[in-house]
């Protein structure tokens, strides 16, 4: 096997021909770089968060620089590597590819979206240099308005500019999917990473613009002096509450779809069988999609809203489950009978599996009125979302990095090394948030560096857990870095997938295809 | 490739290039529209907690002028729809001065405006970076709010004008060399800028509507 003589990665060597590339591949490439060096950041502050818990007396750090500390690493693990992880990276790589489309819809917008997406990153870290902020990532009113002294108006703003780069990304998908599909793709036949990509978009379309607002409200009544959420003025604060959840409970589907369409890709293919029920995987990605607009009061049970209006989003918030357990279903009857085949992305995907399966039914379990009044703000429900945001979209994330790293490079890695670090990240995450289910269960609060005692033994268990979860980040770094520089030429399609992106060369030409490809099938096509 | 429109090399043909550029524009637009719903619903929800000090606060505006104002814009609109009619026949000219006409209703738009909130300054009615409040009425807090949701939805507005006065202009400048074979691309550019200035209308109307004219 070897490599086609040119690609996209040797079509110019210069500075310039990345910054300046329209093309998607190299653009998703820049994003990996820029979310990578934001992942590390928001990991250091979660380890220093994690190592002024080990004792029970608030003694590494201040109660100050440990709000700033857990402050960064929600701003920056969220906005600034879970919402632009899989779509901006694999999403933006991959789409095109497995449209059969040359580029996306408009490649110049998309390099902008970089661009504007590295400018909030600029903001916000100057922002965590310029003194840190200390309101959480939620910028909670009036905490945020009336009270903090730290730089709200600076990392909110970054926030507010980032918000543009993931609507630019969502514009660019939905319209790539919708007209640039290749001849005989028809939506039935769409991957359901590409179902997910779009699911994915429209939510940032339609939701994100109403972060920005609640943002931008925030921003003017600092730096302006409106009080929208001034309650001298009659203003209500929870107000707030409503216009961030309206966008960030949607966000967290954005945080945790791209992942469900990683996934789906890699069990069928090293099971060797095609997805079960297609038809319900994409009816149930929609519907996720669509419920997640009307749950958000979800995070309001004990704000002081309506018994009436937490009874319907209760309701709603059970119904979620329902799209989310028919994937996870069929997930598992199509690895019913297969062969399958246990390698990196493959052990990835079955962690998704057990761990998105206990993140979500614990949220169930946080639905329920009465039993969220007990948990509400403790570990609880750190641990509940973690399990869905790290368990369920970092995986699938790392997942989907080694299944198609020998596309987009070309390379192959250490299969043997690879194994070890899904194992790591499997063992390790959940020594790191088990615990914390249980802490949460007896009491202990979140955002809190002080604690009694009797809590110590499950606080040491997750810092030794985020130890072993950080060589499960690290190591890839090392194989990867040794796969580039040295790996063996993969050749077109080593894990014998389907997709119309693995009829192409590793790594890809410039223009994807050198002949547009038809399509005359359903995706999947394992026997 | 037609020898009368540039395709850029990613797409197939000159069809799918256009409706890729709508389709593009009408989801911008959909975006645009929630950040603004964010700032109605916020409006809403407090003109229903505070009705009347909200109505006794709407009646200290200058509505005749922004009556005019809304006639003014509203015509802008027609000039805009009355450019694109006339590219799309070929008469560049005649759309390049039903541009400089959209311009200009644009301008005199924002200068009127810009009027109102000196007056609303020099009445002491802006409360915005500590200045004083000064305001006769029966419920002072919630006037203040009222006027908070003024200065941000009329800022919001006019910032939305600026860009897209600049996109007019920016159509002018293109528009200056007989575009021959560019003519296609000239017709798209002047559609979605069309698009942007219609949306750009509707949110005052709905501006004018919640702010001025709920006044009992």
């Amino acid at each position: 096997m070897s490599e086609p003589e040119t690609h996209y990665l040797n079509d110019g060597w210069t500075l310039r021909s990345w910054l300046l590339t329209t093309d998607h591949k190299r653009i998703a490439w820049m994003y990996f770089a820029t979310i990578t060096a934001f992942f590390f950041i928001g990991g250091l502050a979660a380890l220093l968060v994690r190592l002024e818990l080990l004792t029970p007396a608030g003694d590494m750090v201040d109660s100050d620089t440990y709000n700033k500390l857990f402050s960064a690493h929600g701003i920056v693990m969220v906005w600034f590597f879970l919402v632009p992880s899989i779509p901006a990276t694999m999403g933006n790589f991959l789409l095109p590819l497995m449209l059969g489309a040359r580029d996306l819809a408009f490649p110049k917008l998309n390099l902008l979206s970089w661009y504007i997406f590295t400018l909030g990153g600029l903001f916000t870290m100057t922002a965590v240099i310029a003194g840190g902020v200390d309101t959480g990532w939620t910028f909670y009113t009036p905490y945020s308005t009336l009270f903090s002294n730290s730089a709200v108006v600076l990392a909110a703003s970054g926030v507010f500019v980032v918000g543009f780069s993931s609507i630019l990304t969502g514009l660019n998908f939905i319209v790539t999917t919708h007209k640039m599909r290749a001849p005989g793709l028809t939506w039935m036949r769409l991957p359901l990473f590409c179902w997910a990509n779009y699911a994915t978009s429209l939510i940032m379309v339609l939701a994100t613009p109403v972060l920005s607002m609640a943002l931008l409200l925030i921003v003017l009544e600092r730096a302006l002096g409106i009080g929208i959420f001034d309650p001298e003025l009659g203003g209500d604060p929870l107000l707030f509450q409503h216009l961030f959840w309206f966008y960030s409970h949607p966000a967290v589907y954005i945080m945790i779809l791209p992942g469900m369409g990683v996934v789906s890709e890699i069990i069928t293919c090293f099971a060797r069988r095609p997805i079960f029920g297609y038809t319900g995987m994409v009816i149930s990605i929609m519907a996720i999609a669509l419920f997640g607009f009307i749950v958000w009061g979800h995070h309001m049970f004990v704000a002081g809203q309506s018994l009436y209006a937490g009874i319907l989003f209760s309701f709603f918030t059970f119904l979620v489950a329902v799209p989310s357990a028919i994937k996870t279903l069929n997930w598992t009857a199509t690895l019913y009978g297969g062969r399958i085949r246990f390698t990196a992305p493959m052990i990835y995907a079955l962690s998704f599996l057990g761990l998105f399966t206990i993140g979500g039914l614990t949220g169930v379990i946080l639905a329920s009125l009465a039993v969220d009044i007990h948990l509400h703000d403790t570990y609880f429900v750190t641990a509940h979302f973690h399990y869905i945001m790290v368990g369920g979209m970092v995986t699938a994330y790392l997942g989907g990095l080694h299944f198609w790293w020998p596309k987009i490079t070309g390379k192959l890695y250490s299969g043997p090394w690879s194994i070890v670090a899904a194992l790591a990240l499997f063992i390790g995450f959940n020594l790191t948030f088990f615990p914390q289910f249980l802490l949460g269960f007896l009491g202990m609060p979140r955002r809190y560096h002080a604690y009694p005692e009797e809590f110590q033994l499950l606080h040491v268990m997750s810092t030794l857990g985020a130890g072993v979860l950080a060589v499960g980040y690290l190591l890839p770094m090392v194989y990867f870095g040794w796969s580039l520089w040295r790996g063996k030429p993969a050749g077109d399609n080593p894990w014998d997938a389907t997709g119309l992106e693995w009829r192409t060369t590793s790594p890809p030409p410039k223009h994807n295809f050198v002949d547009t490809p038809t399509v005359t099938g359903r995706p999947y096509d394992y026997v | 490739m037609s020898d009368t429109v540039t395709i850029a090399s990613h797409f197939e043909d000159a069809e799918q290039q256009r409706e890729a550029g709508l389709m593009g524009m009408w989801l911008f637009l959909a975006t645009e529209l929630m950040l603004f719903a964010g700032l109605f619903g916020a409006f809403g929800i407090y003109r229903g907690l505070h009705g009347e000090a909200f109505a006794e606060a709407a009646r200290h505006l200058d509505l005749p002028l922004a009556s005019i104002n809304t006639a003014i814009l509203l015509t802008s609109g027609l000039t805009m729809a009355l450019a694109e009619r006339s590219v799309q026949a070929g008469l560049i000219v005649v759309a390049r001065r039903w541009i400089v006409a959209t311009v200009a209703l644009g301008a005199v738009f924002l200068v009127i405006k810009g009027y109102e909130w000196h007056h609303e300054f020099a009445e002491g009615l802006m409360p915005l970076l500590g200045l004083p409040f000064d305001y006769d009425g029966s419920h002072p807090a919630q006037a203040e709010l009222f006027f908070d949701f003024y200065f941000a939805m009329t800022g919001l507005h006019a910032l939305h004008m600026l860009v897209g006065l600049g996109a007019l202009a920016v159509l002018w400048v293109l528009g200056r060399p007989q575009p021959g074979p560019r003519a296609d691309r000239y017709i798209r550019q002047m559609r979605i800028t069309g698009m942007y200035w219609a949306f750009v209308d509707v949110v005052w109307v709905f501006v004018f509507t919640s702010l001025y004219l709920l006044r009992s």
